[in-house]
């Protein structure tokens, strides 16, 4: 399955954060995992939501700037190695990771990480291959 | 739908557009002399200046002659203000019209009742130019009120029997709905602010093209060639050039024919000539200086060789539209425009070419200036749109240097960069806003 990342451009000041995130409430659409690179000057806000295609709407029709990026989400053992494991599965592989971020669903349980590949389907057929558990 | 943008009959208003030269000369011959008449009666700085030159109105024996007199400029209105300039008595004003002065007082320009049906005409020509016909429904976005573009436009399409929308500028939202709902298919308002409502259609899923609009009437504000296209390519509409000042009598003085090869000038109503603007003397046409121009017809304010601070060049050659009237070429700058950066001369319109160089970038920026410890600094302003951005920290760094050395290759000066949120950068509800300077020159 192909999840698509909404990347939104904000600048660095106190409440750009607000704005898109009371949006996205309001509509009644759930983020399911973000994250946030942030300069001295903006920052891009990464989400993923439940849907992607409104949510995109939504916030490009209250004049947001926003990017639909296709990302890899793989859900690992919440125990040590398992990040190093999909490193180890994309080495040699002609596929670079751009950026990364996850969660633990629950501790001990399951982690979910997101990774921006600058190939994502050639990556997720490598993955799938190596048995890893590609949502 | 489709657009029809096949050409209706020509207007007979327009038929003065096509005299024989000869004939236009004698016609701007007598018509100067009346003009500078009427000043030399009644306007005591114009009187003042003639004797001071030792000249007589009599002295003028041609058009030509007119480069033997005196020039009006900015600061003789500001100085005047509001009535000292009128070549009328009160009784025959009928209407005033202020420009927004960046300092203090505004500049004030009055019409009589021959004038506003002077100015009308204008105008009727102007929109029969390019393809405005009666039928047609003018969605007004000029602002209504001192600024001569809104009551202009509005008088001038009445008269040519098009069904016209008052609406005035700004409320972005209520423009569209109305521009759909009523099927409009002339608008007239500021190319930016064109931009602006092709921007806020794509947000709400409006499909410009779509619409029965075909004419966008643009002025009162410097525009490029690279807007047009966008304009053209974004919306499928046409878009035309209109030129005017309030000081000589708001939106009319020139406006492009279908052809779209620079505004044609109604040197019927109003008299051309291009001059450098360091040593103040003629130049031929077809060379760059700053535009003159003379009320040929104007009563209650006459301005005689008035300096509009507009850098172009009158274009002689005869446009393929049959059109006897002489053409300006786009004017993309003002002398007065110009800005001194740590001693290097810039335009604004420079800021504009070189961001519009860099793909994917809408020329909504703002550039400030500053001096910090002695030493101007220039910083650019550049709204992020969807299509320049990026998902990478380093994506967006790369589009920023690629602009900021697109800027510098053009200018010369190394500009900081800063991109800023959609919308967050001051609209044009009328005219741009492009330049802050925080300099206490």
């Amino acid at each position: 399955m192909k999840w698509k990342q909404l990347s939104v451009f904000l600048e660095n000041k106190p409440g750009a954060l607000n704005e898109p995130c009371r949006l996205l409430a309001k509509a009644g659409i759930n983020v399911q995992t973000f994250s946030l690179a942030d300069t001295r000057e903006f920052g891009i806000l990464r989400l993923v939501v439940g849907e992607s295609d409104r949510a995109r709407r939504l916030l490009q029709r209250n004049g947001f700037a926003v990017k639909v990026t296709k990302v890899v989400v793989i859900e690992v053992p919440d125990r040590p190695g398992a990040l190093a494991g999909i490193l180890d599965a994309i080495e040699g592989t002609q596929v670079s990771v751009k950026y990364a971020y996850g969660f633990t669903v629950k501790p001990g349980d399951k982690g979910v990480l997101v990774f921006s590949f600058d190939e994502p389907d050639s990556a997720t057929r490598v993955l799938l291959k190596k048995g890893f558990k590609v949502l | 739908m489709s657009k029809n943008h096949s050409m209706p009959p020509l207007h007979p208003e327009s038929a003065v557009d096509f005299l024989p030269v000869a004939q236009l000369r004698d016609i701007q011959f007598a018509r100067l002399q009346f003009i500078v008449q009427r000043s030399y009666d009644h306007v005591a700085l114009f009187r003042k200046r003639m004797e001071e030159r030792k000249l007589k109105p009599s002295d003028l024996h041609t058009v030509e002659d007119i480069v033997k007199l005196p020039f009006t400029v900015k600061t003789d209105l500001r100085d005047s203000y509001p009535y000292g300039m009128a070549a009328s008595p009160l009784q025959e004003i009928v209407r005033f019209h202020a420009s927004s002065g960046t300092t203090g007082k505004p500049i004030v320009v009055a019409y009589t009742k021959e004038d506003l049906n002077d100015w009308t005409r204008a105008m009727v020509r102007s929109f029969a130019a390019c393809g405005v016909h009666s039928g047609d429904i003018v969605q007004n976005a000029y602002g209504y009120g001192l600024f001569t573009g809104g009551l202009g436009a509005h008088y001038g399409a009445e008269a040519l029997g098009a069904s016209v929308i008052p609406i005035s500028g700004g409320n972005t939202d209520r423009q569209l709905m109305i521009l759909k709902d009523f099927g409009v298919t002339v608008i007239c308002c500021t190319p930016s602010y064109f931009l602006h409502l092709m921007d806020r259609a794509a947000e709400l899923g409006i499909d410009l093209k779509e619409l029965p609009l075909r004419i966008g009437v643009f002025g009162a504000e410097p525009w490029t060639e690279n807007m047009r296209e966008r304009i053209q390519t974004g919306s499928g509409i046409r878009a035309y050039d209109i030129y005017g000042l309030s000081e000589i009598v708001g939106p009319g003085v020139a406006m492009e024919c279908t052809h779209q090869a620079g505004p044609h000038i109604f040197e019927d109503m109003f008299y051309p000539e291009v001059i450098d603007p360091k040593t103040m003397e003629p130049l031929p046409d077809g060379t760059e200086g700053e535009l003159v121009l003379t009320t040929l017809c104007k009563r209650a304010m006459p301005m005689i060789r008035y300096r509009t601070r507009d850098i172009t060049a009158i274009e002689s050659a005869k446009c393929a539209c049959g059109r006897t009237l002489r053409r300006i070429c786009r004017i993309g700058r003002r002398s007065d425009d110009m800005l001194i950066i740590r001693g290097i001369n810039l335009f604004p319109s420079q800021i504009e070419a070189a961001l519009l160089r860099v793909e994917g970038t809408l020329p909504h920026y703002q550039i400030v200036i500053d001096r910090q410890k002695d030493l101007d600094t220039l910083e650019v302003q550049v709204e992020v749109t969807t299509e320049a951005l990026s998902d990478t920290v380093g994506g967006l760094e790369q589009f920023k240097s690629r602009l900021a050395h697109s800027i510098e290759s053009i200018t010369g000066l190394h500009p900081a960069l800063k991109l800023v949120a959609p919308r967050t950068l001051q609209r044009s509800e009328g005219k741009a806003k492009r330049v802050i300077d925080k300099r206490l020159l």
